[in-house]
């Protein structure tokens, strides 16, 4: 029987979300999921484990992650160590193989779910060295000269939030999926789900003034869902009432992060149209 | 008609490779596009590789499957209330996907015939007005192109999707990202082995276990890039429009770890003596000191300037423009001028005048892997 995925209670997502991942478990593809931050891409990982009922291993990239250490590491240091102390089984190499994620996923006996994180944040070369493992689902250890080859095909979720383009050989083998920026109604809930007790008033106002920012043509970086998320906490904090949210952009530094966006901000006020 | 979604894929721009189409028709066999909504769904997850493609996909989608929403009211009032009312409430039967390549004119004055003669129910088949099957005509079929009569549209939504054209925004033709930019600079670099003998660790580790314990040590000499980038940038007012591809440039250029140094300076339209940065201004006396014939000079710069700024000597120095372009490029010979106008209008006297002094390359990808055999 397939596994189908509707989404969870606390996760909702919209119907092309639910048929790109069904897609990805069925054509066994790991599926790209891109968006902006904020946008719920790990939070997705960790529903479907939910729904399904699949143990979830994540795998979260650095700058410095190498594709190898996914797969496995060996600990020569150890096994040396051992060899001149004293214990452990220093004839036998597998006890000094420590699985990565992959490499748990793949030795599994059941199905997992495996989410690789921010891939793009490591190396611009990290990507390509994963096509063969990611394709065929299997490595070869050289050390103990084994292959480890998934059972049961994990169901492969990749974030990214492209600062860096991935490249081509890669794409072509994942599944995309790009998650929306969430609508203002949307945006409500989430916010919601994060301030519960914050005044209506001072939600609806926040929000209107933070997607009109987001809509000035020509801002480097728009500002983002956990932006929001913090200048509503120090708004509410300061004390700051609805009609000043609406008048002016009381603690802008709190969205807008670039030198260049403060300026257009302000050349825009100067004429009058903020 | 799947192909045809290929080549109105294809001829939109977005490049679906055998792999990823193989991936689609699989998707297909495994009934994950059981309608139209389905396809296109499926369709954008296995052949659009990011969110830039989607208004493209979406135009292509349009082009391949369009003729199937046509008309919805025009024939409504020429059925019969009985007709119309079985027809709302059929079930699709299952047909093969057939392909009629029948002009919709022809579609329309083929169904007016039809309904002509047409007395009673009808469900699935190939002829007649009905629900299901492989006729042109009806609702819930399987014909790639016809005329819907009444019934919910099964097959509206994913193109009134498309046609909403939510994703052009996200469209960024001719991208030029600096991953690729990153890919190419990778190019520019001359390894040699420098510095004092070091240990490696970890090799050193990795010998000594394969060794069974004994210690063997393993020394090794950096290997690093003796390459001096100079980027010199026109940020004169001609090139405001080229402002965010010459800022990816420089982001290529300064993350580009691996140069033995990297400096960047400003300069307006033609440099007369002084570079600037953004905190400081140098005398390019100074800097050619420095420089040696191992600095490779890129120049960014649309070269376009009015004749006299080029060859005219100013006020505080003899040195015309096109000197000191001169002079930099006898002290670093490996230089090249990358251009972001388009080489068509190259004929403008100043680009000519520079470009005999100085490689003069476009400011794309391919024109800085032409600049980069230059460098080398």
């Amino acid at each position: 029987m397939r596994q189908q995925f509707t989404g969870t209670e606390e996760y909702i997502a919209d119907d092309a979300l639910l048929a790109d991942v069904n897609a990805a478990i069925v054509l066994e593809k790991p599926l790209l999921v891109r968006g902006e931050p904020g946008t719920g891409k790990t939070m997705l990982a960790e529903s479907l484990s939910k729904a399904l009922g699949l143990r979830l291993i994540r795998w979260h990239v650095k700058s410095t992650t190498k594709a190898q250490e996914g797969l496995y590491t060996y600990d020569v240091v150890q096994r040396l160590n051992d060899s001149r102390f004293g214990g452990g089984d220093v004839g036998n190499i597998s006890h000094y193989i420590k699985m990565g994620p992959l490499g748990e996923a793949f030795s599994s006996n059941e199905q997992v779910i495996v989410l690789i994180d921010e891939i793009d944040k490591a190396d611009i070369e990290f990507p390509n060295d994963l096509l063969r493992e990611l394709d065929e689902m299997a490595f070869d250890i050289p050390e103990t000269k084994e292959t480890i080859c998934a059972q049961k095909r994990p169901i492969v979720l990749i974030t990214s939030n492209a600062e860096k383009e991935l490249p081509d050989a890669f794409l072509r083998r994942c599944l995309f999926h790009y998650i929306e920026f969430p609508t203002p109604e949307r945006m409500r809930q989430i916010v919601h789900a994060h301030h519960p007790n914050l005044d209506g008033e001072l939600i609806s106002a926040a929000i209107d003034r933070f997607y009109f920012l987001r809509r000035v043509d020509g801002l480097r970086k728009k500002p983002s869902s956990s932006e929001l998320l913090d200048w509503l906490a120090v708004l509410s904090r300061m004390g700051a009432s609805p009609e000043l949210i609406r008048s002016q952009v009381p603690l802008m530094g709190a969205l807008i992060k670039r030198e260049q966006d403060v300026a257009l901000l302000a050349q825009l006020r100067a004429r009058r149209r903020l | 008609m799947f192909t045809l979604l290929l080549y109105h894929l294809r001829s939109n721009g977005i490049l679906v490779g055998t792999h990823e189409w193989l991936t689609f028709l699989r998707g297909i066999q495994c009934g994950l596009a059981t309608n139209i909504d389905g396809l296109y769904q499926l369709g954008r997850t296995t052949l659009c590789k990011t969110e830039a493609e989607f208004d493209a996909y979406d135009q292509g989608f349009l082009g391949a499957f369009e003729g199937v929403e046509f008309a919805e009211t025009l024939f409504e009032e020429m059925l019969h209330e009985q007709l119309r009312k079985w027809l709302e409430d059929g079930t699709v039967a299952e047909g093969e996907l057939v392909e009629p390549d029948i002009p919709i004119d022809k579609l329309m004055e083929e169904l007016q015939k039809r309904l002509e003669e047409q007395t009673e129910q009808h469900d699935g088949g190939s002829r007649w007005v009905g629900t299901g099957g492989r006729s042109p005509f009806g609702h819930s079929g399987r014909a790639s192109h016809g005329v819907r009569v009444g019934g919910q549209s099964k097959n509206r939504s994913a193109i009134s999707v498309a046609t909403e054209r939510k994703w052009q925004s996200y469209r960024t033709d001719k991208r030029l990202d600096s991953r690729d930019l990153q890919v190419v600079l990778k190019q520019l670099r001359q390894l040699t082995p420098t510095g004092d003998w070091q240990l490696n660790i970890s090799s050193t580790i990795r010998k000594t276990v394969a060794n069974g314990g004994e210690i063997e040590l393993d020394f090794q000499r950096e290997r690093k890039n003796r390459l001096h980038v100079v980027l010199l940038l026109d940020s004169g007012g001609s090139m405001e429009p080229h402002a965010r591809m010459v800022e990816q440039f420089f982001t290529a250029f300064s993350e580009s770890k691996g140069f033995k140094s990297f400096q960047s300076w400003h300069f307006h339209n033609v440099p007369y003596g002084r570079f600037f940065s953004e905190s400081k201004t140098e005398s390019i006396e100074t800097l050619m000191q420095q420089w040696t014939p191992h600095h490779r000079i890129v120049w960014v710069g649309d070269a376009c300037m009015a004749p006299y700024e080029l060859y005219s000597p100013t006020y505080h120095s003899n040195m015309r423009g096109i000197d000191w372009i001169q002079r930099i490029t006898q002290t670093c010979p490996k230089s090249i001028w990358l251009n972001p106008e388009n080489p068509n209008y190259w004929n403008h006297p100043t680009i000519q005048g520079i470009s005999r002094v100085v490689s003069m390359k476009s400011l794309t990808l391919e024109g800085l892997a032409a600049g980069i055999q230059v460098l080398r």
